[in-house]
């Protein structure tokens, strides 16, 4: 465990794999709420907190429940009940404690459930932190951390789309480019944009 | 051996998340007024905003909270209205229905001036020299009113002018608000006399183009008894609050412009 581990995953996390326009994962909330900033960053703030603790649980679980029982096939099934619990759970906390923070997330916060984003990282954790079945050394810091990163990733892809489309309402668009089409459009660029850092190697 | 562990794996995985968020919800339960409840089921759920809230949830929130009254939904039945009443221990003020009328009895009568081939939209329309029709003031008929009703109450008749179903028509205003030409507008129930013209032209050019609409001939102003039809700007109106609906002026209108709702 060392501090360049760190910076790699950071920079591999935010922009060479970023979750959205690399990765591609999580596409849903991301054409959906990125017309207004304001939503696009509660929605992001409530996708990395689901991210960074979802990293953590499963790690637990398939570091204690599956490995040890030679059960990792069963890894995808077991994620998506920590995730589906968490969040739920989540919502419930939320709704106790501050009504307006879940009035301002709304339907959001049940979409992170189904985003596949969150999913994706607790695999992608797995898949580079364990080797032959083993935790490498750090792994589980190494995981929350690129939950971390992961979110961050996500609230910039956020950011970008939804202050190009709010500079777009101003616009004159063609009638039939308004909204979803001309969201697309901006989409595929944005993503080759970011394909320009593949080239980076650490 | 190795199904049994990962059954009893996933399965106690299950259990105890499914235990905790039991517990979970229990425990964080949010007291709700189920009031909130009962009310929004029995609003009707057409989410017009005519009251002025964001909806029929909206409605209900600021029901409760004192902040509307039942009275601002004019969507909403007698029948749904009192119950909400009840539920909420108010007294409801009784309201008459209103209908919308449409001010215009041209139809396929008035000839059009020009070869209208547009998209098949009254507004659209109406952005060519007012319409294809003659008269300026008629109804275009691409049923613009009828698509804007959310309950399905506006039929085309084969005169190609749209028609009020009595019993949908929850008095939302849409149709009033979207019609190009301003013909339509809220009529209560109680008075089925209504001028079905619109036209504020002269007599003269009216006959020009419609056999039945208002030429101002002043008949009507003279046959009522109760001052409650004056010809103004060349067209009949009725003022409601005079009007006893004795029907005089629909005997006397030479045109047949001043109908009777059925």
């Amino acid at each position: 465990m060392n501090i360049q581990e760190f910076i790699t995953i950071f920079i591999s996390a935010v922009f060479i794999y970023n979750v959205i326009l690399s990765r591609f994962l999580g596409l849903c909330s991301f054409i959906a709420i990125s017309k207004e900033t304001k939503p696009a960053l509660a929605m992001s703030s409530a996708v990395m907190f689901v991210i960074v603790m979802s990293s953590a649980i499963t790690w637990f679980v398939y570091r204690f429940l599956l490995v040890p029982f030679n059960l990792t096939y069963l890894r995808t099934i077991s994620f998506i009940l920590v995730i589906a619990t968490f969040v739920q759970f989540v919502e419930m906390v939320n709704r106790k404690i501050s009504p307006q923070l879940y009035r301002a997330f709304g339907i959001y916060l049940p979409l992170i459930t189904v985003n596949c984003a969150v999913l994706g990282v607790a695999v992608l954790n797995i898949d580079m932190f364990f080797a032959n079945g083993k935790a490498v050394a750090g792994s589980f810091y190494y995981s929350v951390f690129q939950g971390v990163s992961v979110g961050l990733g996500y609230t910039l892809a956020m950011l970008l789309m939804s202050g190009i489309r709010e500079r777009l309402e101003l616009c004159n668009i063609p009638k039939a480019l308004k909204d979803f089409p001309l969201a697309f459009i901006i989409a595929a660029i944005l993503s080759l944009s970011f394909m320009g850092f593949s080239g980076f190697r650490f | 051996m190795e199904i049994l562990f990962a059954t009893i794996i996933l399965g106690s995985l299950g259990l105890i998340f499914g235990v905790g968020l039991a517990i979970a919800s229990k425990k964080l339960a949010v007291q709700i007024d189920p009031k909130l409840d009962q009310v929004q089921h029995l609003l009707p759920g057409a989410n017009c905003g005519a009251c002025g809230n964001p909806g029929c949830f909206g409605f209900a929130e600021n029901l409760l909270a004192g902040k509307s009254t039942l009275e601002s939904c004019r969507v909403c039945t007698e029948e749904a209205k009192e119950k909400i009443a009840g539920i909420m221990g108010l007294a409801l003020e009784k309201q008459t229905k209103k209908i919308a009328a449409l001010h215009c009895n041209g139809g396929r009568s008035i000839k059009d001036k020009y070869l209208y081939d547009g998209i098949n939209d009254c507004i659209s329309a109406n952005l060519v020299l007012g319409g294809q029709k003659s008269c300026v003031f008629a109804c275009l008929g691409f049923g613009t009113c009828l698509k804007a009703c959310p309950f399905g109450a506006i039929s085309m008749s084969e005169e190609a002018l749209p028609v009020v179903d009595k019993i949908k028509c929850r008095s939302c205003n849409r149709c009033v608000l979207v019609c190009p030409k301003k013909l339509f507008s809220l009529v209560s129930v109680t008075y089925p006399v209504y001028v079905a013209c619109s036209s504020h032209d002269f007599g003269k050019d009216v006959k020009n183009v419609c056999a039945v609409g208002c030429i101002a001939c002043k008949l009507c102003e003279r046959a009522c008894k109760f001052d409650a039809i004056h010809v103004i700007d060349n067209l009949a109106v009725i003022d409601y609050h005079k009007c006893t609906s004795c029907k005089e002026c629909v005997k006397v209108c030479p045109a047949k412009t001043i109908s009777i709702r059925e």
